[in-house]
């Protein structure tokens, strides 16, 4: 620790942070706080980028900070926050796991990615190497946001957390990626949500619930079982 | 140096037995005007600890030495615990004896004996309060574990006075990994010592109660030395907080007499503001049930591992 620059200290403050978030969000089931926490975690994503960008004079990071302020901090979780007033979604259902049950998963989850990441640290030369086993078990986590959540409102914000953790990853391993496909990805992001906003809304019509349980079944090939015996034979 | 080093070691003690009473009136009191009540007198735990020495001790029919002797283990293990804890200078001789894991060990031993004492009446609300005791203490033992590792981690050793001196005297710098498990160790604090998210110190609501329930046999001196026991769990708790968390104040090996005396007023002053935030928590925050309890303490535990992990990462 003594002799670590101190603008490098708050660099791990929020990595640490980030991981906090994480499991904050794999905790919660109020989905109002959930996107609360998205939009926290963006507004750390865009401190951590406008640290390093100070840090290493890279003058594309700078933009890709404008870019976090404003897609992650603001406008989709205002999006967010539109669609579950809109949609009346505020409590996600009992996840699949108790949550002191997803906690310790949680944990065997970040040993694992703090594994994962030694090799890539070890041939990575960025001051902030050392948080890339961070940004790996903020990816993982919110897969296990995805993979224990019912509704299809939980599952969005776990994938924009997991886009979160990729851009920490590449921001620590590489300085960021070249301008253009963080433009991509960016796009490719706010098309998904605005997508994904329409399919909640079809969901919804379908199914009177945002509980993607329903989509598991397929009501229609059981009806055409049921319709022809033949098919009971077969 | 032989001197000074027998004199901290005496008046930590002195302080310890002495000051405990004093720490939970205070709390009390601070309690009492955050909640618009007319505070209760801040000497109201040494009234109460000198009316019960003055009284006949009833014991239950059918107990065994046991009941008895408890009292007397739990106040010694709690002194020896504030013995141990480097609260006013890191120079105690008598911290040669153990080192903060075997510090977790006694405060364990404190529990076990308080445990079974309360199981050995056999009635209902004893062995209620000991099952409980003992599902808040396995569940926070481990978290008070993972905090005290962090803290070894950093400094290299297991002795609590030295890790409080390595903390004491670097270079300020900022660490995750100690503000982690400096949640996780309030959390733990509030657990162990029976504060409000887990049970409610002020009262005697039988389904709720879990040191109260522990204590319902006892009277007189044994019921006295059982609180006067259990103010220092919570005095011990607060001091191992101020060596882990904000060391600086201490006297060290360096420091002469002059040192030790500067750092009695600024025990006192950490006390109070400690004690100032624990009313505070306990006003804003309502009573858990206890079926949530292992919920509050898994996420203390995961938040030392988180401290624990993270300082291995990243070294900070």
């Amino acid at each position: 620790m003594i002799g670590i620059p101190f603008d490098l200290q708050l660099l791990n403050l929020c990595a640490a942070l980030l991981l906090l978030l994480a499991f904050a969000m794999l905790a919660q089931r109020r989905v109002v706080t959930l996107v609360n926490l998205l939009a926290m975690q963006g507004a750390l994503l865009f401190v951590a980028t406008l640290l390093l960008a100070w840090r290493t004079k890279e003058h594309h990071l700078y933009f890709s900070a404008a870019l976090t302020l404003a897609l992650k901090v603001i406008f989709l979780p205002w999006l967010l926050h539109r669609l579950i007033r809109r949609l009346k979604v505020y409590w996600d259902t009992e996840p699949l796991l108790n949550i002191s049950g997803t906690m310790l998963v949680g944990l065997l989850v970040v040993v694992f990615a703090f594994g994962l990441a030694q090799p890539i640290t070890a041939l990575a030369n960025t001051a902030t190497r050392n948080s890339i086993g961070i940004a790996v078990a903020v990816i993982l986590l919110s897969f296990i946001t995805m993979i224990t959540r019912r509704k299809a409102m939980s599952q969005v914000v776990g994938f924009l957390s997991m886009e979160n953790g990729l851009f920490f990853g590449a921001m620590s391993a590489t300085y960021g990626m070249p301008m253009i496909v963080e433009f991509g990805v960016a796009l490719d992001v706010l098309v998904a949500v605005l997508v994904l906003g329409i399919f909640f809304f079809q969901i919804r019509e379908q199914f009177d619930s945002l509980d993607l349980h329903n989509l598991e079944s397929l009501r229609e090939s059981r009806a055409g079982i049921a319709a022809s015996p033949a098919a009971e034979d077969g | 140096m032989r001197p000074i080093e027998i004199l901290t070691q005496a008046l930590e003690l002195l302080a310890a037995i002495a000051v405990a009473p004093l720490f939970l009136g205070w709390i009390n009191q601070c309690r009492a005007w955050l909640q618009n009540r007319r505070a209760p007198s801040l000497w109201l735990p040494y009234r109460g600890i000198r009316k019960l020495f003055h009284k006949n001790a009833v014991i239950a029919r059918g107990a065994s030495p046991l009941f008895r002797i408890a009292p007397y283990v739990v106040f010694g293990t709690m002194v020896l615990a504030a013995a141990i804890i480097p609260s006013m200078g890191t120079r105690l001789p008598l911290t040669g004896a153990a080192d903060a894991i075997a510090l977790v060990g006694l405060l364990a031993t404190a529990r076990v004996f308080i445990s079974l004492a309360a199981m050995d009446i056999g009635t209902a609300f004893g062995t209620l309060g000991a099952r409980r005791e003992m599902m808040v203490g396995f569940l926070a033992e481990p978290a008070l574990l993972m905090v005290i590792f962090v803290a070894s981690l950093i400094s290299a050793t297991t002795a609590l006075p030295a890790i409080t001196e390595n903390l004491a005297t670097q270079t300020l710098g900022l660490y995750p990994s100690l503000a982690f498990t400096g949640v996780a160790f309030t959390m733990v604090l509030l657990a162990e010592n029976a504060r409000i998210p887990i049970d409610n110190p002020a009262t005697h609501l039988e389904l709720t109660m879990i040191h109260e329930a522990l204590l319902l046999e006892y009277s007189a001196r044994h019921l006295a030395l059982m609180e006067w026991a259990a103010a220092l769990k919570l005095f011990n708790y607060a001091c191992i907080g101020f060596a882990l968390f904000i060391p600086w104040g201490v006297s060290t090996h360096e420091s002469g007499p002059a040192g030790l005396l500067a750092s009695i007023p600024l025990l006192g002053i950490k006390l109070a503001v400690a004690g100032f935030a624990l009313a505070v928590i306990e006003s804003v925050s309502a009573k858990l049930r206890v079926f949530r309890a292992p919920e509050f303490l898994a996420v203390a535990f995961l938040l030392a591992v988180l401290g624990v992990l993270v300082h291995l990462l990243l070294g900070a």
